[in-house]
């Protein structure tokens, strides 16, 4: 059994007397000890949708199909399971730490808070050496617990982010951009350290990022996803090295292989903008976009198709896949 | 045969550099504390229709350098030099010479005022600069440059009525306005989506190509610079530690750091990653020796100690790394062969 599964995951918002679709019937799943890369652009519904897995969502969001959190469904859950399963099963990393810890408390009592609060058992006293264990973990010396968050720079306020999701032993974590406000070398550190986590505490790993090459080589599997849904999700090296989608290709263009004469003087691009959820193209939502687009593509939306162990959603590559 | 010295048809900048710095260095004061020596001794040229590419961590000092050559900050020591003449820092001198080097920053949605509209927002320089006459076709014509067409449809939308590209291509659009010669753009892309990256590093390119623009491009983005960067500046901590041009600086770094740099690019089948521990370090407290040796993998692994010049690293600082049209880095193990 996955330690999550999305089963065919829709999230609609509804706004100012509209439907928009943010996320549109997505399935996918993530074993222990593994993790899994979303990546796409801003809008695309990938926080949106890991927000579905504490559901986090605001009340105008209608969610429908299943999110499936150790056999589970999170989305029927009574609100005191829900308070359970949070942090202790699955915790998150944000975006931009420096926004997340309270700048006028020192960061130990900070991650004292949710020990106390989750795990009842704990003195005050056995929850301050989890702390320091916690900050060694993430490396950061037991002696800091006294700082204040503008005691530390922005990579160990980071790294305070994810002992902080790590407080609980959660079993799943969802890293939601976690280095983008990050430098390369402190982005650097940071995946190391992820990627440690996952591999020596055998954690499962949800990781978003707009960054396709941050995540082929710090993932198991990537899924691409483009206006609310997956098109096209395998194994993270292969979607990055030979990306069928051409959505997939152009991200992986994006960031350039360096060395790679191809890429020199000729930075690749993609015209036009995404959509607007509210306002989707008709058949393919890609197709305004596409590069190698026909003419079935502006009626046909294309079904993900499974080819070997990965999946694509693109009537032109699956057709010729189909032929070959 | 009469000696010649470089050849300017040669990499490397070609001369006379449009921009120069010549042993720059800004200090700020802090309240009671040590001065914080944001640019430490630089030497920079950018010569006509290059793309420079000035790469580093954050708090290495090259936003500051840029603001310096942009004439926002005074060099405390050094001098920057247009066409090879020294700036001058007279309002009515800056003026002029803000006309020609303009600035592109990282965020359009904050560079752009939400209450103006695109017209009003390219057209501000002219206004500024009295430049005024057939601002109308100035201001489309400059649009149509950033790739905006047809102009006209773009007059009188609101910054929040556009996506984030197009932002960014109405804050170029704002620049090309008043024909500059030089456009310092600081992490032009970093704030925009993977897939409209591309265009706007294109965009960049071909206005070179067009205008004949040299751009000198902040960013600590390697691939950003594979992408469109002639010749390639290193910094660290206030000052240059390695530059040349950008094949022979990316597919051989000479300085430690930039090895650690490129190492820990996200890509697979890469060299395995040099992750140098701890922060970019603090400008109020600059080591002594050479200013990397507190994080150099190569004094760490004791390499540095095996040629013999650990002693150097620690104790003897380094000259300023002069212009070469090749490539060139400041670091002692490599003047030790």
């Amino acid at each position: 059994m996955a330690l999550l599964e999305f089963e065919d995951v829709s999230v609609t918002y509804r706004s100012r007397g509209a439907d928009v679709p943010a996320v549109r019937g997505v399935s996918l799943s993530v074993d222990i000890g593994h993790s899994l890369g979303i990546a796409g652009e801003s809008g695309c519904g990938k926080t949106t949708l890991a927000s579905t897995v504490l559901r986090l969502l605001p009340k105008s969001a209608r969610v429908t199909g299943r999110v499936l959190l150790d056999g589970e469904d999170v989305l029927t859950m009574s609100f005191g399971r829900l308070r359970a399963v949070r942090w202790a099963k699955a915790a998150v990393v944000f975006q931009g730490a420096m926004h997340g810890l309270n700048p006028v408390q020192r960061i130990g009592d900070q991650l004292v808070e949710p020990i106390l609060l989750h795990e009842k058992v704990f003195s005050r006293r056995a929850a301050t050496n989890r702390v320091g264990e916690l900050l060694e973990l993430v490396g950061i010396p037991a002696r800091r617990v006294n700082s204040y968050p503008h005691q530390l720079s922005g990579g160990q306020k980071q790294r305070v982010m994810i002992a902080m999701a790590l407080t609980c032993r959660p079993r799943l974590l969802l890293c939601d951009e976690p280095t983008t406000a990050l430098d390369v070398m402190v982005q650097a550190q940071v995946l190391d350290l992820l990627a440690g986590l996952v591999r020596e505490l055998g954690i499962g790993m949800v990781f978003i990022s707009h960054d396709l090459s941050v995540l082929s080589s710090s993932c198991d599997r990537v899924a691409v996803m483009y206006a609310g849904e997956v098109v096209e999700e395998g194994p993270a090296a292969a979607v990055f090295d030979g990306p069928r989608h051409p959505y997939a290709a152009a991200l992986a263009g994006a960031f350039p292989r360096i060395g790679d004469t191809r890429f020199r003087y000729a930075p690749a691009g993609l015209p036009g903008d995404p959509p607007f959820p509210g306002d989707l193209p008709s058949g393919c939502p890609f197709h305004p976009r596409c590069p190698i687009a026909v003419e079935a593509c502006q009626t046909e939306s294309p079904p993900l198709l499974q080819m070997g162990d990965r999946r694509t959603a693109c009537l032109v590559v699956n057709s010729s896949q189909g032929a070959a | 045969m009469s000696t010649t010295e470089a050849r300017p048809d040669q990499a490397g900048p070609t001369a006379p550099p449009v921009l120069e710095a010549r042993g720059l260095q800004v200090t700020f004061r802090g309240r009671g504390t040590a001065e914080a020596r944001a640019v430490d001794g630089v030497d920079l040229a950018l010569g006509k229709g290059e793309i420079l590419a000035l790469v580093g961590e954050s708090g290495c000092g090259k936003t500051t350098l840029a603001r310096t050559l942009l004439g926002l900050e005074r060099p405390s020591a050094g001098q920057v030099l247009v066409d090879g003449k020294p700036l001058a820092y007279k309002s009515s001198a800056l003026k002029a010479y803000r006309r020609r080097v303009q600035l592109v920053l990282q965020d359009p949605t904050s560079a752009l005022n939400p209450r103006h509209t695109v017209y009003e927002a390219v057209a501000e320089g002219l206004r500024i600069h009295r430049l005024d006459k057939d601002e109308g076709e100035q201001v489309a014509a400059a649009l149509s440059r950033a790739g905006l067409r047809p102009p006209e449809r773009f007059f009188l939308r609101y910054p929040h009525e556009l996506s984030g590209g197009q932002r960014q291509r109405v804050v170029i659009a704002g620049a090309l306005v008043l024909e500059p010669d030089v456009i310092i753009a600081d992490e032009p892309v970093s704030s925009l989506d993977a897939s409209v990256r591309g265009e706007i590093l294109a965009l960049l390119l071909h206005l070179r190509d067009e205008l004949k623009l040299s751009l000198l491009v902040v960013t600590h983005d390697l691939g950003l610079a594979w992408n469109i960067a002639d010749r390639i500046a290193v910094m660290y901590l206030g000052r240059v530690v390695e530059q040349g041009p950008t094949e022979a600086l990316l597919a051989g770094p000479l300085h430690p750091y930039t090895q650690a740099l490129l190492s820990v690019v996200p890509d697979i089948d890469r060299v395995a990653p040099i992750v140098l521990t701890g922060e970019p370090p603090d400008p109020t407290r600059i080591p002594a020796g050479c200013r990397f040796h507190p994080r150099c993998q190569l004094v760490a692994s004791g390499e540095a100690a095996r040629a013999g010049v650990e002693v150097r690293c620690r104790t003897s600082p380094l000259p300023v790394l002069p212009i070469t049209s090749g490539q060139s880095a400041a670091c002692h193990l490599l003047n030790q062969s």
